[in-house]
């Protein structure tokens, strides 16, 4: 079983090589010459080609790659071209507030979702799970942005409950941040609780088919003993990946939410940046963001291998 | 919507479509009807502003309304229909001849081929879609091909695994092997022989992709970096008009809002009754 998740480490780790290698070849390579970009269209062409040996832009691409692997590892993320700034200092405080996001949205939404999953495995066809299937056919169907735009209305314009923008969350002054961010998480739960419910149902109700179910049941076990005790332990490895699997599907959610909601976090400044062409803010927030999407996944697949024995000796 | 996972299903071959499928089948035709006519049938012209104020209520002139500078809103819902319905189709058929030539023919050639596209496949599957599309349209900028072709590519990996899985029962069967002893070529085995026979099970496949499809370059317009101005396709109507949510005209951004929701639900609730005839439903295809 080490064996197979030290394999998987190792594939996501290469994963990892390999999203450097397109970030350095969207952001590097293929949008032209830097020099002339920084020097603009009237700078003589003596001026642009002593900066492209200044910037090292003559070495070979894989000798630029290496070189820019190298710097960014050492923790030199180089300087926003809008404005000047170390990347560092403008993304760190982004980073905090796009997972203080996240982690709200996740725990409101999980416990939430396996819940209802349960509810509607418990009783398949029964109201709540025809009711629970309907209502997440329909968010799922629907793009998020669209969620957003009607909890603003809703709640930020006609009831003014929440505000519909947030400029400054005050993460330091938590139940003012937590109501600032009402409407942002709210539309993260919603999108997420949708699949959330309906794979945890699926997992569940897979486990109930098997035979050691039937035979609980004709010993005469109880149905919340059974879904307890027999069935729920069982689809723990399933429900672990599909957690991490949305989290991770979280990662381009919380980019779109939060744009609708002007809220400063990675996502949004990774879209600016692409608007405006801000080259080393993007090579940074998509690291930063991959790097996320990564990692759960592994956690994904690695739960799953030592939640079910019959992965471990995969081929 | 109560069409859903795990009702008892007909076991006859082909279940007439019931009134929830009904519903998705003339929503879906609408929207084809009116990416095909859509610009025809549109009063005014995409970009004309007929109106000195913005957001004005429907009225005779423009029956939806106006936007937020002043041009007709139902003539622009018209003319988006085109790009949404139609970059989407096309992504999708795209991702899909792609993903099927790798996936068929991984299921065919085995071997070496087959591990390496399998491969690709499952590191194509590692990315995280937005954040691929936002580096490629950093360094190609967007337009209608760079549109096209990355939301083909990240449909190709999926439609190749599961085209693959599909094809490798198929490739199993007799009349294949037939075909192989008869000395056909490769592209006829795969056209010929494997195709037809993968076309129902992959077609919950398309329908689900063709989802995906819409809801991609929506939010990539709604973001800014999909359709650009003066072309709109719904996704980018609303966030043009996102300013209406302050002055109250809702309309404006509901209109194009709503337009995408009932397109995507509209396919899904076809792609649950196909799912039901394959014996598979969505949440099977979410967990599978």
């Amino acid at each position: 079983m080490f064996k197979l998740i030290i394999r998987r480490l190792f594939l996501g780790l290469l994963t990892l090589l390999a999203i450097t290698v397109l970030v350095f070849l969207g952001t590097e390579i293929l949008p032209g010459d830097v020099a002339q970009a920084i020097l603009g269209q009237s700078a003589t062409p003596e001026t642009v080609a002593a900066l492209r040996e200044k910037l090292g832009l003559n070495a070979p691409p894989w000798e630029r790659y290496f070189t820019w692997l190298a710097n960014i590892l050492a923790g030199d993320l180089g300087n926003s071209l809008a404005n000047g700034i170390p990347v560092d200092r403008i993304i760190g405080q982004r980073i905090v507030n796009t997972i203080n996001l996240a982690l709200y949205a996740t725990v409101i939404a999980l416990p939430l979702s396996l819940l209802l999953g349960l509810l509607s495995a418990a009783w398949p066809e029964g109201t709540f799970d025809r009711t629970t299937s309907s209502t997440t056919v329909f968010f799922i169907s629907i793009p998020d942005f669209v969620i957003a735009i009607v909890l603003i209305i809703i709640f930020a314009r006609e009831l003014g409950w929440f505000p519909s923008v947030v400029h400054r969350p005050r993460w330091g002054d938590v139940p003012v941040a937590l109501g600032q961010t009402f409407l942002p998480m709210l539309t993260l739960v919603l999108t997420i609780l949708a699949h959330i419910i309906r794979m945890t149902r699926a997992a569940v109700l897979d486990v109930l088919k098997q035979p050691y179910i039937e035979m609980a049941l004709l010993k005469g076990a109880p149905k919340s003993r059974i879904i307890i005790r027999h069935a729920i332990p069982n689809a723990l490895g399933p429900i672990v990946n599909v957690v991490a699997l949305n989290l991770a599907y979280l990662v381009s959610g919380v980019v779109i939410v939060e744009v609708i909601f002007t809220y400063p976090g990675l996502g949004r400044l990774m879209v600016d940046s692409v608007i405006f062409r801000d080259l080393p803010l993007i090579q940074v927030a998509a690291l930063v963001f991959c790097g996320f999407y990564v990692a759960l996944n592994i956690t994904a697949d690695v739960t799953a291998i030592m939640a079910n024995p019959r992965l471990r000796f995969a081929k | 919507m109560t069409r859903v996972a795990g009702r008892t299903r007909s076991k006859r071959a082909r279940p007439r479509p019931d009134g929830w499928a009904w519903a998705g089948i003339i929503i879906v035709a609408t929207g084809l009807l009116l990416a095909v006519a859509g610009p025809w049938l549109a009063p005014h012209d995409v970009g004309a502003i007929i109106s000195d104020s913005n957001f004005e209520a429907p009225g005779i002139t423009t029956l939806l309304g106006t936007d937020t500078l002043g041009r007709d809103i139902l003539s622009r819902l018209l003319h988006g229909a085109r790009l949404t319905v139609g970059v989407a189709l096309a992504a999708t058929v795209l991702g899909f001849l792609i993903g099927m030539a790798a996936g068929f023919s991984a299921a065919e050639i085995k071997g070496r081929y087959d591990d390496f596209m399998l491969w690709l496949a499952d590191m194509m599957l590692s990315f995280p879609p937005l954040l691929l599309a936002l580096i490629v349209i950093a360094s190609l900028s967007s337009s209608l091909p760079v549109l096209i072709c990355t939301i083909a590519v990240l449909h190709a990996s999926r439609v190749a695994r599961v085209g693959r899985a599909v094809a490798m029962n198929v490739a199993a069967l007799e009349f294949v092997e037939v075909a192989r002893a008869r000395g056909e070529s490769l592209v006829s085995i795969l056209v010929r022989e494997i195709w037809p026979s993968t076309i129902r099970p992959l077609a919950v496949e398309f329908g689900l992709r063709l989802t995906y499809s819409i809801l991609f370059l929506s939010s990539l317009s709604f973001l800014g970096l999909g359709i650009q101005p003066p072309e709109a396709d719904w996704g980018s109507m609303v966030r043009e008009n996102l300013n209406a949510l302050q002055t109250g005209a809702y309309l404006a951004v509901l209109l194009p809002a709503f337009s995408i929701a009932i397109l995507t639900v509209g396919v899904n609730l076809i792609v649950d009754w196909l799912g039901a005839q394959s014996g598979r439903s969505i949440s099977e295809e979410l967990t599978g």
